[in-house]
């Protein structure tokens, strides 16, 4: 620690610290517009400008380490006097073009001209103007905005890991430019509209659409990956207009990905917002009490074990706590949260969560990921990979890749081989790569839904934690066996035992024919014509996707913006979100449905609040009592996932070809239909 | 004394006398009174009426969607809605003012960086119903067409003091 002196205020820093981070310690704020703190160092604004004693002239402090016994002024004359000579200079080239501006109202410049600039502007000559840039259709540029503080580029380049901003020429015409004139090629891409200072880069979508001053906040969990992102959703009225990322250094940091941020326009597109009922062939219009008049009437004589509920993957561990507590009222055992035929071992929560955590991985020294595409995924997460793989250096943090060779994961990966049976070659070491994981001293594998969705899945299961425990992955302290989930409610679903019960059919078996009644939670990632044309389909979500066509009843529910939702993310974290909007028309909230849908059929469930729904939540599985936090799990002991059965060779296959079209909400937002469009099918943009 | 000093006066009608001796005296001054809708009183430049939205001399409308004539309403009258136009310029799809919450403050026209919003002399529109006085883009525009010369000599008149 050094100690340093700060306009007579002592503070301890940690030695290498910079002045601008002495200066917060004492509870000075610094303006600064090109220093971030997720980013390096490029000292080119000059505006965090503070004066220390001895030195001849200010110092740019965000660049400068402390010393000890230095002493820093940051409210002297000189100071004053430099900062507002940086002001001016930086508003010498830029529009002022507030007024039409999406930036005003959340400027840093703005902020900081009215805190440090002068009153007026000196300058009379022509001011430069520079030509737009395309980034893809979600970032929009006004270049001539661009104060060059280099955020951009070097969030493209450090956190998105994909290098492909850059600045050309120097001095007044240096211009930030993606060199060819095509789309960022980033899942994180929406950060970069955060990161800027300015109103250089703006979201495209958002255009002109409101000032942050008309906007409720409120706070939320992005359901679109299994990261939990925290997130804060800006409603105007009744429409959410934006999401932007909230900071949780233990899970997103400040980053919050593309389809998290870009899909909230689906929220207004293709709603349910009354209920439906099937007659003759066709849907018609009616009332809540008709609509459960006929599924009451459907389900008379039906035996419990022809009755059947899938739970899909943007639901709330509230609803499908309903949903099961209805089924068992029923009578049914057939209940299932895995839709897409993921299989896991549920004795020990160890066996179905990403064990190392997230913020865990930067402690990591060795990874391997099976089955897994984490930068589609989870991109949040991919990001935290690519920082430790970074910040070990050159070869600190070898990364082996089981699966199908992708696009690049923004990091350097070492292709070990496409199916499980390289798994088998790394245990009995035949394999180079298993020398890597023994030398680690905190190795982690990570086995994703490529490998869970195979009828395989609990022999490979097996087998990587095998290896995990054979590599030193598992040990006291050190948790290095990971299951990457893809969706947000799924182990939720798994917490609260959302699967089979005792001679109860998984979701593939409800379909075929197992079952006559079929309730269908948000489920619609699956083929309709799966289900069998003598089921009875009732579908209770938010979007009319493919699975609402099929319906016979289709009752209208809340999507995530319009409930208090508890989600359990892919470490197994408790978030819990808030309701941003009421739901469009006729819609309630799930769990209220499948509350007074059990009265109607003679089985009241016993909770009317949410409050006591959620005590019951915590009575099923306790760790719904802890909210946010995650406590540490001994591993070492346990014995391993069960999973007898031959593994067949076949390659792990990615779990999805489209990142932008992966549930009901994306899949009804134009901007994600142009995304998919523009980065998924680019030949048919070329051809047109 | 009093009491025959007051009768006396009463008798000779001494307080009707003085009243009609003011009235003829106002009968030769100039007439302070105006013959209303005929005739109007003058105006000051300043003076805060009914809004109106102006265009360029091109035609094109002034107003680009910042709201900050929103922002600075201290009775929420105006309603603001944007998106880019097909051009790609920021512009309002929606400009509604609640002309009975209006209090004609004559904030929204100093907020006005362009000088769109303005509020222009005319204070004769009342209607016979509430829903007229719910202004729209097209009545707002239609109301700066209509008043755009005098609408701009008043800027013209006031921006020495602005």
């Amino acid at each position: 620690m050094v100690k340093v002196t700060v306009d007579g205020i002592v503070v301890d820093v940690p030695s290498g610290s910079s002045a601008l981070q002495a200066c917060e310690a004492a509870g000075k704020e610094i303006p600064r517009f090109c220093f971030h703190e997720r980013l390096s160092v490029a000292g080119n604004c000059r505006m965090c400008l503070v004066q220390v004693v001895r030195a001849p002239k200010p110092v740019a402090s965000c660049g400068f380490p402390v010393a000890e016994g230095m002493e820093i002024l940051t409210d002297t004359e000189i100071v004053r006097k430099a900062r507002r000579a940086v002001m001016e200079f930086l508003l010498i080239n830029h529009p002022l073009d507030c007024p039409i501006c999406d930036q005003g109202g959340e400027c840093d410049l703005q902020d900081q001209a009215f805190g440090y600039g002068a009153d007026h502007s000196r300058y009379q000559e022509a001011k430069r103007a520079v030509k737009d840039k395309y980034l893809g259709p979600l970032v929009k540029t006004v270049m001539t905005r661009c104060i060059q503080c280099t955020r951009c580029i070097r969030f493209a380049t450090e956190i998105a890991g994909v290098p492909e901003l850059g600045a050309v020429s120097r001095g007044e015409n240096m211009e930030v430019t993606n060199y060819v004139e095509k789309a960022l090629t980033s899942e994180l891409s929406g950060n970069l509209i955060d990161i800027c200072p300015v109103g250089a880069l703006t979201s495209k979508p958002y255009a002109f659409t409101a000032r942050p001053w008309e906007l409720k906040r409120t706070d939320s969990i992005d359901v679109s990956d299994a990261v939990g992102t925290n997130i804060s959703l800006h409603v105007r009225g009744t429409a959410v207009l934006r999401a932007v990322p909230r900071v949780n250094d233990a899970v997103n940091e400040e980053w919050l990905a593309d389809k998290g941020r870009f899909s909230v326009d689906g929220l207004k597109h293709r709603r349910l917002d009354r209920p439906w009922v099937r007659v003759h062939g066709k849907l018609q219009a009616v009332s809540w009490q008709d609509a459960f008049v006929a599924i009451g009437r459907r389900l008379d004589g039906v035996p419990g074990d022809r009755i059947g509920a899938i739970a899909g993957d943007l639901c709330d561990a509230e609803s499908m706590l309903a949903l099961k507590d209805l089924m068992t009222a029923l009578g049914s055992p057939n209940i299932d949260c895995r839709q897409d035929g993921a299989d896991y071992d549920l004795s020990h929560r160890a066996y179905y969560t990403f064990g190392t955590t997230i913020a865990g991985i930067e402690d990591a020294d060795a990874l391997l990921i099976v089955g897994s595409i984490p930068r589609q995924e989870a991109p949040v997460l991919n990001a935290r990979i690519r920082k430790r793989f970074l910040a070990a250096g050159r070869g600190g943090f070898p990364i082996g890749l089981v699966g199908a060779p992708t696009a690049d994961p923004t990091y350097k990966t070492e292709l070990l081989g496409e199916g499980p049976e390289v798994l088998a070659a790394l245990r009995d070491g035949t394999h180079p790569f298993a020398e890597v994981l023994k030398a680690a001293k905190k190795p982690m594998i990570i086995v994703g839904h490529g490998a869970l969705t195979r009828p395989d899945a609990r022999a490979i299961l097996a087998s990587a934690w095998s290896l995990a425990a054979e590599t030193g992955a598992i040990g006291a302290g050190w948790n290095g066996f990971n299951v990457l989930h893809r969706t947000a409610s799924r182990v939720a679903g798994l917490d609260l035992g959302l699967v089979p019960g005792k001679g109860g059919r998984s979701a593939a078996g409800m379909m075929s024919g197992g079952v006559d009644v079929l309730w269908l939670l948000g489920a619609d990632e699956f083929h309709t014509a799966q289900i069998g044309p003598q089921t009875f389909v009732i579908y209770q979500g938010h979007h009319g996707d493919a699975a609402a066509a099929r319906a016979d009843v289709i009752l209208p529910g809340a999507s995530y913006a319009e409930k208090s939702g508890t989600y359990v993310n892919t470490e197994g974290r408790v978030q819990r979100s808030f309701r941003a909007v009421m739901p469009p028309g006729d819609a309630r909230e799930d769990w209220r449905i499948l509350r007074a849908f059990s009265e109607v059929v003679g089985h009241t469930l016993p909770y009317d609040t949410v409050e006591v729904l959620r005590e019951r939540l915590a009575t099923v599985n306790p760790v719904f009592r802890v909210i946010g936090g995650l406590d540490a799990v001994d591993v070492s002991a346990l014995p391993g996932p069960t999973g007898a059965g031959a593994v067949s060779s076949a390659p792990f296959r990615p779990v999805f070809d489209d990142y932008y079209q992966t549930d009901p909400i994306c899949r009804a937002s134009p901007t994600m239909g142009e995304c998919s469009r523009i980065y998924v099918h680019p030949r048919t943009v070329a051809a047109e | 004394m009093g009491t025959l000093d007051r009768t006396v006066r009463s008798f000779l009608l001494a307080e009707l006398v003085a009243g009609m001796g003011a009235t003829l005296r106002a009968f030769f001054k100039p007439k302070v009174t105006i013959n209303y809708p005929y005739e109007k009183g003058p105006l000051s430049p300043r003076f805060r009426g009914e809004h109106a939205l102006r265009r360029y001399p091109n035609g094109e409308e002034r107003c680009i969607a910042c709201k900050l004539c929103e922002a600075t309403c201290p009775a929420e009258a105006i309603t603001i809605e944007s998106e880019p136009r097909d051009d790609g310029s920021r512009r309002t799809t929606r400009y509604d003012i609640d002309m009975t919450k209006c209090i004609y403050c004559g904030l929204c026209e100093e907020a006005c960086p362009v000088d769109a919003i303005v509020e222009g002399p005319n204070y004769e529109f009342a209607t016979e119903t509430r829903e007229e006085l719910m202004y729209n883009k097209d009545k707002l525009l239609a109301n700066g067409d209509r008043w755009e010369s005098v609408l701009a000599r008043r800027l013209e008149l006031d921006a020495p003091y602005r």
